[in-house]
């Protein structure tokens, strides 16, 4: 098994899922690429997490602003069997970015990401219906206030505009007239707050406050309603090029934030047009595109191209440490540790979502990074820091720090690191020789050691990237 | 011995949840407030009385001498229109005063640009607590972020004699390199700025000596880290604070008078900190919460409403009170529930930056608004 095959599993796994431990990675490794991206791309091959395990263990998931809930999506991204159905998920809720800020109503939230996992995979049409009756998006966007006789542009503008063309793709009179077509399309809560608690709101259509009239959108006219609105959508280039952008700056490399979109060219306009072509010639199936992005030669070619994200960063350090393999309340100390990092799950900050790439680091996020990893990869009793420390005892004999750097970079990755990182991590393996795994009277300071220079590693600037 | 820094440092202390106004300064001679609350009222005999009409809660004793010995300005019926009754919601409102659109930019970041255009030094602006909030945070202003100043910094989680090792091989890690992309080189900066900020840090809490003895709760902690960052003359011109645990639906009597304790003591044992040691005259707090509470009480606490209040309090603060107390006369409920805010919030920063702080507020805070004059 050749090295570069290693660093692409971990690189596929990475940005497909969240990760994977070393053990994993070996496995998957033996096999061709594309059949782990036909593995990825049909996550229904695999079983899903245990809804009932989850249920029973964790009790009350809606509670807190869902907080509770957001911990046990976490697990789910360390444990599931079926890691892009997460990242899906993951990725339409950074571009559908719905705040649980305004309703103060976790179900509704809950119950949008839980379409997102559903249908992520689909074809951008049923993704953008379901979008469209999703109650936690309705009252987000105002359309629950979008009437016959007095019509709310919220929606109709956002989808436009941060759901599937982008600015500069249509005008305001389309906007008027989308707005319109999702006229009556609205919510209702089948039990109160008071004294019930919380239940998920549903969708309902409102026959009486629908405009029926007749619409021109985008050169279509007709008595349209929002499904006529999304079928339009769909077929547009300007669609496929924005979803393409997206997915190109969530799964392969940081690219501008989407309101420069309008002025500054892709980073890789031939890799955009590739995507381009696979959603056209699907339909805008999601699948048919994550298979082309995932088999494509730009892909591969990114490697640590990405800053990762808060949830990027904390859940690939829980699977490089391979911990809460099992339930366990410390799954809810993980999204205040990424909210601090700055990234809240359910709680995007704007429509716009997270702004992404360089601008999650500022000196508060980076202290939060380093010292989440820097802390969890002390912890000798994980299974994963375990495994690096029997790895190398098994290699035997002594590592001269060269070796030692080496190996450790290989083990926690393989990680990239530039020539400056290299040499700052030589020096710290210089200071203390060569490393003895043979005599165990050492045991004790040469662990400490291999614990000071994992530390080292996932504090690096290198490791902060996916 | 070098001269202590004249210029003007801001305090903002933020009352996370919604603070209960009413429940605060407390319009004890109204028939109407009592009738509103059945339950959660400050019964008039316990009221610590500064006028006629209104008072303290009984556990605010320090913000009331703060108020007597005429060094607190209470605004009071402060809000924005269209209140949203989200926390959050509103909590962004008051953090990028964009009460219509969701904004993105911090108001306390914007007016950092200003007071240090070069980003120069990366402690004018210093926020305790975990995480930052929105008001400090906007792309390209360096904000540093103290949870535990002791504590504070990279690899904080290694012992000492070992971390300074350790810190060493992070500086080597993080120094750009000629050729590095753009990203690797912004995080080299970054990261060296936390160096920087962790060097120039370790001197606050070395320094330190006071006979204040600070409780032992969360804002006593940060204000005892403000107090500590202040004297070792930093350079700090805003400081961010927050107290949380004002969401106060149920259990509020208890709840509130704990707060009011732990906020007025901490308050109190900080403006009491930088007097002795002759360093408060350029400095004055501004305690502000998102939204006040509804008018009714629900039987154990109080839900969302509107129509805060705000102290502003400093050496150099002409005490009294300004804007208008909001009626609680029913006829006058905004929506038949809420109190109807008598200033705009932006006119509040607005004070703050251009009258304290010597900033334009115009370009920050998204307009002009009515301001108060509360310094002599």
């Amino acid at each position: 098994m050749g090295e570069n095959r290693l660093a692409l599993t971990a690189h596929l796994m990475r940005r497909a899922g969240f990760g994977a431990t070393r053990e994993e990675l070996e496995t998957l490794a033996e096999r061709e690429y594309a059949e782990l991206v036909e593995d990825l791309v049909n996550p229904e091959r695999f079983p899903p997490v245990d809804e009932d395990v989850l249920e029973r263990y964790y009790g009350w998931l809606e509670g807190v602003q869902g907080k509770v809930w957001s911990g046990v999506w976490i697990y789910r991204m360390v444990n599931s069997q079926r890691p892009l159905e997460e990242k899906m998920a993951l990725f339409w809720h950074h571009v559908f970015a719905t705040g649980v800020s305004k309703s103060d109503h976790p179900p509704s939230s809950i119950q949008q990401i839980k379409m997102l996992r559903r249908l992520g995979l689909q074809d951008l049409r049923t993704i953008l219906l379901e979008l469209s009756r999703d109650p936690a998006m309705i009252f987000w966007l105002d359309n629950n206030e979008n009437h016959a006789a007095d019509p709310n542009e919220n929606y109709g503008r956002e989808l436009l505009e941060l759901f599937s063309m982008g600015v500069g793709n249509y005008s305001e009179t389309d906007i008027k007239m989308a707005a319109r077509a999702f006229t009556g399309w609205t919510f209702e809560q089948p039990l109160g707050l008071y004294p019930c608690g919380f239940y998920p709101s549903r969708f309902t259509y409102r026959e009486d406050d629908h405009d029926e009239s007749e619409k021109t959108f985008l050169g279509e006219s007709g008595k349209f309603d929002g499904a006529d609105i999304i079928d339009i959508i769909v077929r547009q280039p300007a669609t496929a090029r924005f979803i393409a952008r997206h997915l190109y700056n969530f799964f392969v490399a940081d690219e501008a934030q989407v309101p420069a979109w309008g002025t500054v060219p892709p980073r890789d306009p031939e890799a955009i047009d590739t995507l381009v072509k696979a959603y056209m010639d699907t339909d805008g199936d999601m699948r048919s595109v994550m298979r082309t992005l995932l088999n494509s030669d730009f892909f591969k070619e990114s490697q640590f191209q990405r800053v990762k994200s808060p949830v990027e960063l904390v859940v690939g350090t829980l699977k490089l440490v391979d911990t809460n393999r099992f339930p366990d309340t410390n799954v809810m100390s993980y999204p205040t540790a990424t909210m601090v990092m700055g990234q809240q799950l359910l709680n995007p900050p704007t429509v716009e979502g997270w702004h992404t790439g360089k601008e999650w680091i500022d000196g508060g996020t980076l202290n939060e990074r380093v010292n989440f990893a820097v802390n969890l990869v002390a912890d000798t009793s994980k299974p994963g820091v375990q495994a690096i420390m029997d790895r190398l005892e098994k290699d035997g004999g002594s590592l001269t720090p060269s070796e030692f750097v080496e190996r450790c970079l290989d083990l926690t990755g393989p990680i990239e690191a530039s020539e400056e990182t290299r040499a700052a991590l030589l020096r710290f393996a210089e200071s203390g020789g060569d490393l003895d795994m043979t005599s165990s009277e050492n045991g004790e300071s040469t662990r400490e050691r291999i614990v000071r220079m994992l530390q080292l590693i996932v504090a690096s600037r290198e490791y902060q990237f996916a | 011995m070098k001269e202590r820094s004249q210029e003007p440092v801001l305090v903002v202390l933020q009352l996370s949840g919604g603070n209960d106004f009413m429940n605060t300064l407390i319009p004890y001679t109204s028939g109407d407030y009592y009738d509103a609350r059945p339950t959660v009222a400050i019964p008039q005999e316990d009221v610590l009385p500064i006028n006629d009409t209104l008072g303290f809660h009984p556990s605010a004793g320090p913000l009331k001498e703060l108020y007597e010995r005429n060094k607190m300005a209470i605004v009071q019926g402060i809000g924005y229109p269209n209140s949203n009754r989200s926390h959050f919601r509103a909590m962004d409102i008051w953090h990028t005063c964009e009460p219509h659109e969701v904004g993105t930019e911090g108001w306390v970041a914007k007016a950092v640009r200003e007071l240090d255009p070069r980003s120069e030094n990366v402690l004018t602006c210093v926020s305790l607590g975990k995480g930052l909030p929105r008001a400090v945070v906007s792309s390209g202003v360096p904000v540093t972020s103290v949870d535990n100043l002791e504590a504070y910094g990279v690899m904080t989680g290694i012992a000492e004699e070992e971390r300074l090792e350790a810190l060493e091989i992070f500086k080597h890690m993080y120094t750009p390199a000629v050729g590095a992309q753009a990203a690797m080189d912004y995080l080299g900066n970054t990261g060296l700025d936390v160096l920087k900020g962790t060097d120039m840090l370790k001197k606050a809490p070395a320094e330190y000596k006071s006979d204040v003895e600070y409780a032992n709760n969360g804002i006593a902690k940060s204000l005892r880290d403000v107090a500590r960052i202040h004297l070792a003359d930093l350079g700090t011109r805003i400081f961010y604070t927050q107290h949380g645990g004002y969401d106060t639906h149920s259990r509020e009597l208890l709840l509130h008078e704990q707060l009011m304790t732990e906020l007025s003591g901490a308050v109190m044992d900080f403006y009491t900190d930088l007097e002795e040691h002759a360093a408060g005259d350029n400095v004055a707090i501004l305690v502000f919460t998102e939204f006040g509470r509804r008018i009714r009480d629900n039987g154990s606490g109080t839900d969302h409403g509107s129509g805060g209040g705000a102290f502003i309090i400093g050496p150099r603060v002409k005490g009294g009170l300004y804007a208008e107390y909001p009626s609680v006369v029913p006829a006058n409920w905004l929506n038949g529930e809420d109190l109807r805010h008598t200033i705009d919030f932006r006119g509040i920063y607005g004070t703050m930056l251009e009258q304290w702080m010597g900033v334009e507020a115009a370009p920050i805070v998204g307009g002009t608004f009515e301001q108060v004059h509360p310094f002599a």
